[in-house]
């Protein structure tokens, strides 16, 4: 089953291609890893595929109505913004509000969506608590929780582990993981190499607007790859507690 | 209804018989009451019916649009101290109502002087929307107020000291200060439609303002229409703000006070908020109609004086405590 489709997808910016004629599919159960040096357009592509971004080409979420979009992906933009003291509980149930009209109140399969989603995080004992004193990984955590709640087949994050100590960087990664087996296609942009070659099932790699390389991470993190598109030197082994990816040089 | 909403219910109908039943004609409670709903040919119920029931009306919907609009800035801005004069548009309304006064306009056409002040009004909307463009964040918006609001404030100021009439600057002063002495019935249906509508607009957007939580972006992708919501949002408080400050010249703080007092009340959501700012707005203007009259009766204290000096202490308080709070 397809979730999202990107064909030919280009946009121009203040006289700049910011995207290149862009194409991709995602199915279901993978986890994606949207890969690339700084300002190579990962931010962008992601906006531009929910239709947020005005572009040429095709992406099957942008066709689809507000409505209908935002029950066919949720999206994590990197600015964690809490800005109401509300508790963990409120916040949460605000990703179930594509699925309720205005003045509606939650049903009860609403409310079973929010409990799986603050328990899938472990954030059931915190749910009074409110979300702008809580820590950055927290906050975080309960993002991540709203973002579920949405119950989409398909979830974007950007930069979701920015910020956050290795453990929590992890334990994200190995929600996505958990997600992508149940079934849930995930696409995140990562900067951490390493957390992206030892968690993602398939690497995209964003360089300058265009796809330069597409496949599983043993297939796409090549030394030729990470030394033209990075500009590093990396070591890479496929050892007996999985992929280690560990950059080590930058090449001049 | 929650219980928030019942409490502020209560006490708004409380006030609303408090105000009706104080006055100079002093009359017995009950029976002012009674003349109100009963005729009895005379000067009680003229009394009740064109003096007393105007000005406690007018003191509700006005409060309650400025605590709406308050609310409805502040979540869509998502700053606790937004306040409904930023984007310009009591500024305008002032000018509208002060040009209307200058050129003679408002003494020889009825109902000029509160048609100015909603024409300002509209100009002052159109104008942010223009300055902020389609799809402005709220950081252009609120640069784009405050550009407008500092020009309508310099225009006013132009037009007093360009003033040739002696009674011209204390007319002006009256009018910025915002009253409710001597309004009318027609004062009220003046006013009426345009909150009505307005307040309908306002309360529309509860669902988006929920969402705006999340951030911007967050919210689109949950399907919010960002560009209909800001539209919906300068519309509904244009019609409002210029509608109180057409009839009532322009009251400060209610706006700004009363959802930050009624916030941690409805857990801090934006969304039920609105609802619970309108009562507190109603509540807090009509308290002060009645103070305004209990405490000074013969020297005629403004409105706005007194609500300024209320909200004014008590908004820096919060500032120092947003700060304290590190949000």
């Amino acid at each position: 089953m397809t979730l999202l489709c990107v064909k030919n997808l280009s946009l121009r910016r203040r006289n700049r291609d910011v995207l290149k004629d862009i194409s991709f599919e995602i199915g279901a159960g993978e986890l994606i890893g949207l890969i690339g040096p700084n300002g190579a357009g990962k931010t962008t592509l992601m906006r531009a595929a929910l239709g947020m971004l005005p572009s040429t080409g095709m992406s099957s979420l942008a066709q689809l109505s507000a409505r209908d979009r935002a029950r066919a992906v949720a999206w994590m933009p990197q600015a964690r913004e809490i800005a109401w003291p509300v508790t963990v509980e409120t916040l949460v149930t605000l990703g179930r509000l594509p699925h309720l009209a205005q003045g509606q109140k939650p049903s009860l399969a609403d409310r079973e969506a929010i409990e799986e989603a603050m328990g899938y995080l472990d954030l059931t004992d915190m749910r009074d608590r409110t979300a702008t004193r809580l820590s950055g990984g927290e906050q975080a955590r309960v993002l991540l929780a709203r973002a579920l709640a949405q119950q989409t087949p398909l979830l974007m994050a950007d930069e979701p582990t920015a910020g956050l100590d290795p453990s929590h960087q992890i334990s994200t990664m190995q929600t996505f993981s958990k997600l992508a087996r149940a079934g849930t296609s995930v696409i995140v942009s990562l900067h951490d190499l390493g957390l992206a070659a030892r968690h993602c099932t398939r690497l995209i790699v964003i360089d300058d607007g265009t796809i330069v390389a597409d496949g599983p991470p043993a297939q796409v993190l090549t030394p030729d790859l990470i030394r033209s598109t990075f500009s590093i030197t990396a070591w890479y082994e496929t050892t007996d507690q999985g992929i280690v990816f560990q950059p080590l040089e930058v090449v001049t | 209804m929650t219980r928030l909403m019942i409490a502020l219910t209560v006490v708004l109908a409380l006030l609303f018989c408090t105000a009706l039943v104080l006055g100079p004609a002093n009359i017995a409670p009950l029976d002012s009451l009674r003349t109100l709903v009963i005729d009895d040919q005379g000067a009680l119920t003229l009394v009740m019916r064109e003096i007393r029931l105007p000005r406690a009306i007018l003191a509700v919907l006005i409060g309650a649009s400025l605590g709406m609009t308050g609310a409805a800035m502040q979540g869509y801005l998502r700053n606790p101290l937004a306040d409904p004069g930023l984007i310009g548009v009591s500024g305008s309304a002032a000018l509208g109502a002060v040009l209307s006064i200058q050129t003679g306009v408002a003494a020889t056409v009825a109902f000029a002087l509160p048609l100015s002040a909603l024409f300002g009004a509209l100009i002052g909307v159109f104008l942010v929307l223009l300055l902020a463009g389609p799809r402005g964040s709220s950081l252009t918006l609120i640069l784009a107020g405050i550009a407008i609001s500092a020009l309508a404030g310099a225009l006013t100021s132009l037009t007093l000291n360009l003033s040739p009439n002696p009674w011209a600057a204390s007319e002006i002063v009256f009018w910025m200060m915002g009253s409710l002495v001597d309004r009318s019935m027609t004062h009220v249906w003046i006013a009426l439609p345009f909150i009505v509508v307005g307040v309908a607009l306002l309360a529309s957007l509860a669902r988006g303002l929920d969402a705006l939580t999340l951030g911007e972006d967050a919210a689109e992708s949950m399907g919010i229409n960002l560009k209909r919501l800001r539209l919906t949002l300068i519309f509904g408080t244009a019609a409002v703000v210029g509608a109180s400050t057409a009839v009532a010249g322009a009251i400060g703080f209610i706006g700004l006070v009363v959802p930050h007092v009624l916030r941690p009340f409805v857990g801090a959501r934006p969304g039920r908020l609105l609802w619970a700012s309108a009562l507190g707005g109603a509540i807090l203007l009509l308290a002060a109609d009645i103070a305004v009259r209990v405490v000074l009766p013969t020297r005629d204290l403004k409105l706005g004086v007194l609500t300024a000096l209320i909200g004014a202490p008590l908004f820096l308080h919060l500032i120092y405590k947003t700060r304290k709070d590190g949000l």
